[in-house]
């Protein structure tokens, strides 16, 4: 499917581009082909092309000489190309612990929404969660599928320091914290998992367009996972989709 | 013969710093680089130096510094006293330093970031394809007291004839030229107008990562979905005011993006201070 699409003089050096405002599966494919079409086009040490719900911005390392030109090609890219199979999807199955002991709003969040522990965990751990973008810290990971029932506005004071790992939940979104940070979401699990490297020159295992699952662990496989990973042979176990 | 810089007072926030990481955007790595790169160009060229090498940034009360070893040395950026084993030295000029040189730096007189160059470019780690300091991204987020920075020992001092010119930061001069930001056009025209015709404030707000300013103008936008930003992205605020993102900004944001800084006003406006005054002149 094609959009109609806005080009935009974002800076001297960056264009931007954007989609309808919307959030859904069949947009982002296009965002993502887009951005890999673009990508191939030029070198990386040239432009780099930064993608988010509905919009791409494209930075060039010095500026752009002749805007229009630069814009009919990359309106030529777009229509030259059919938008199907941008690219291989992974889908990661993420331990989470869903416990008090590691989440310390997980007990006022279920009050709150007036469910169960249990019913918190399952439907959290139920849907199959779309990651539209990476952004906000390094490796943190834009995920759409909340439950409607998980809905709960953002806490009104920040927690100063919310641990890397936390599970949460802020209004209509989902998230892992990549690092140790101040943050206002309700953290109501924790995973062992490390989602940023910045000793890798490809930091994130996750990329957009992937799918994530949260399976639900007990605290001993937890620590078990913890063991495996800094000995650095634990597998993160996911599928093609 | 690698020589370091001990860190014997590190000022308020004093780190080092190149031009910046490109590329990394996508995994959320924010750009970072120095606050005022005007000045770290001019710092490599006076040095022969590549202009991303990386500099020594401090922030309003510079450092004292010890070398370890023969080097040349240039300061450039903010206005500031500065001594070298007690002897004043001027900026924009390379200065040859020795084994135990002390150079003292006070209190700056005007501007907000002074930097100090060196021969070849401090040497701490490269981090995608940077060695500018980030909290989570470098081992180090600023220099502290007994740091170690290390240098390249250069024992090859020629006096230089050649000079870079070069526009200094005019104090006087208020005015930061702006595109208009992709929300540009969702603004009211009597909010375009204030946005054009107000003087507006640097606040005490302010950081590597952006300046609030300290004006409001109405704010009718609706909300937005997230989406990139940029150094030098002005935000505009649910309570109307502005947000001027800098170096260390996050790579995506949720306000309306109202105006873009040109990148040699992202440099002006990092050197003003809190309180002075400012206006937007916006280009199409």
């Amino acid at each position: 499917m094609k959009y109609k699409l806005q080009y935009k003089r974002y800076a001297e050096n960056a264009i931007l581009i954007e989609w309808p405002s919307e959030i859904n599966e069949i947009l982002l494919e296009d965002v993502l082909f887009y951005k890999k079409a673009i990508e191939i086009l030029y070198d990386k040490l040239i432009v780099e092309v930064i993608s988010s719900y509905n919009s791409l911005l494209i930075y060039y390392i010095s500026a752009i000489k002749d805007l229009y030109s630069e814009v009919l090609k990359l309106k030529t890219l777009y229509s030259d190309n059919a938008s199907e199979n941008a690219q291989k999807k992974t889908l990661w199955k993420i331990p989470i612990c869903y416990s008090s002991n590691l989440a310390p709003d997980l007990d006022e969040f279920a009050q709150e929404k007036s469910l169960t522990i249990d019913e918190v965990i399952a439907l959290h751990a139920s849907p199959i969660y779309t990651v539209y973008f990476i952004g906000f810290l390094p490796g943190f990971l834009y995920l759409g599928g909340l439950k409607d029932e998980l809905i709960l506005p953002r806490k009104t004071t920040p927690s100063l320091s919310v641990e890397k790992g936390s599970v949460a939940i802020g209004g209509s979104q989902t998230g892992v914290y990549p690092s140790n940070s101040p943050g206002g979401w309700h953290v109501i699990g924790k995973t062992p998992l490390n989602f940023f490297d910045p000793k890798s020159d490809d930091p994130c295992f996750v990329n957009p367009g992937d799918k994530i699952q949260f399976i639900a662990i007990e605290e001993k496989k937890y620590n078990d996972i913890n063991m495996l990973l800094k000995e650095g042979v634990y597998v993160i176990e996911s599928e093609n989709v | 013969m690698n020589g370091e810089v001990k860190i014997i007072r590190p000022g308020i926030y004093t780190s080092i710093q190149d031009l910046g990481r490109f590329g990394f955007s996508k995994y959320g790595i924010p750009k970072s680089g120095a606050m005022d790169q005007m000045s770290v160009k001019l710092a490599n060229a006076i040095l022969g130096n590549d202009e991303n090498d990386a500099v020594l940034e401090w922030t309003m009360q510079g450092p004292i510094l010890q070398f370890s070893e023969q080097t040349i040395i240039v300061l450039t950026g903010a206005e500031v006293d500065a001594f070298l084993n007690k002897k004043k030295i001027k900026k924009n000029k390379q200065f040859s330093v020795d084994k135990n040189d002390i150079l003292e730096l006070k209190y700056c007189k005007n501007n907000m970031y002074g930097y100090v160059g060196i021969k070849n470019g401090f040497k701490t780690e490269i981090t995608f394809n940077s060695r500018s300091f980030f909290k989570g991204i470098t081992r180090l987020e600023k220099l502290k007291k007994g740091d170690v920075v290390p240098y390249q020992k250069n024992e090859n001092f020629e006096e230089q004839y050649a000079s870079v010119l070069r526009q200094d930061y005019d104090q006087n001069s208020l005015v930061l030229k702006a595109f208009k930001g992709p929300e540009f056009d969702l603004l009211t025209s009597s909010e375009k107008e204030s946005l054009k015709n107000m003087n507006f404030t640097i606040s005490n707000i302010r950081s590597r990562m952006a300046i609030q300013l300290n004006e409001t103008i109405v704010n009718k936008i609706s909300s937005m979905l997230t989406s990139p930003v940029l150094p030098g992205t002005i935000q505009l605020t649910p309570s109307g005011k502005l947000i001027v993102l800098m170096r260390d900004c996050q790579t995506t944001g949720g306000y309306p993006r109202i105006l873009q800084l040109f990148q040699e006003d992202i440099n002006n406006i990092a050197q003003k201070r809190t309180g002075e005054n400012i206006k937007f002149k916006i280009i199409t």
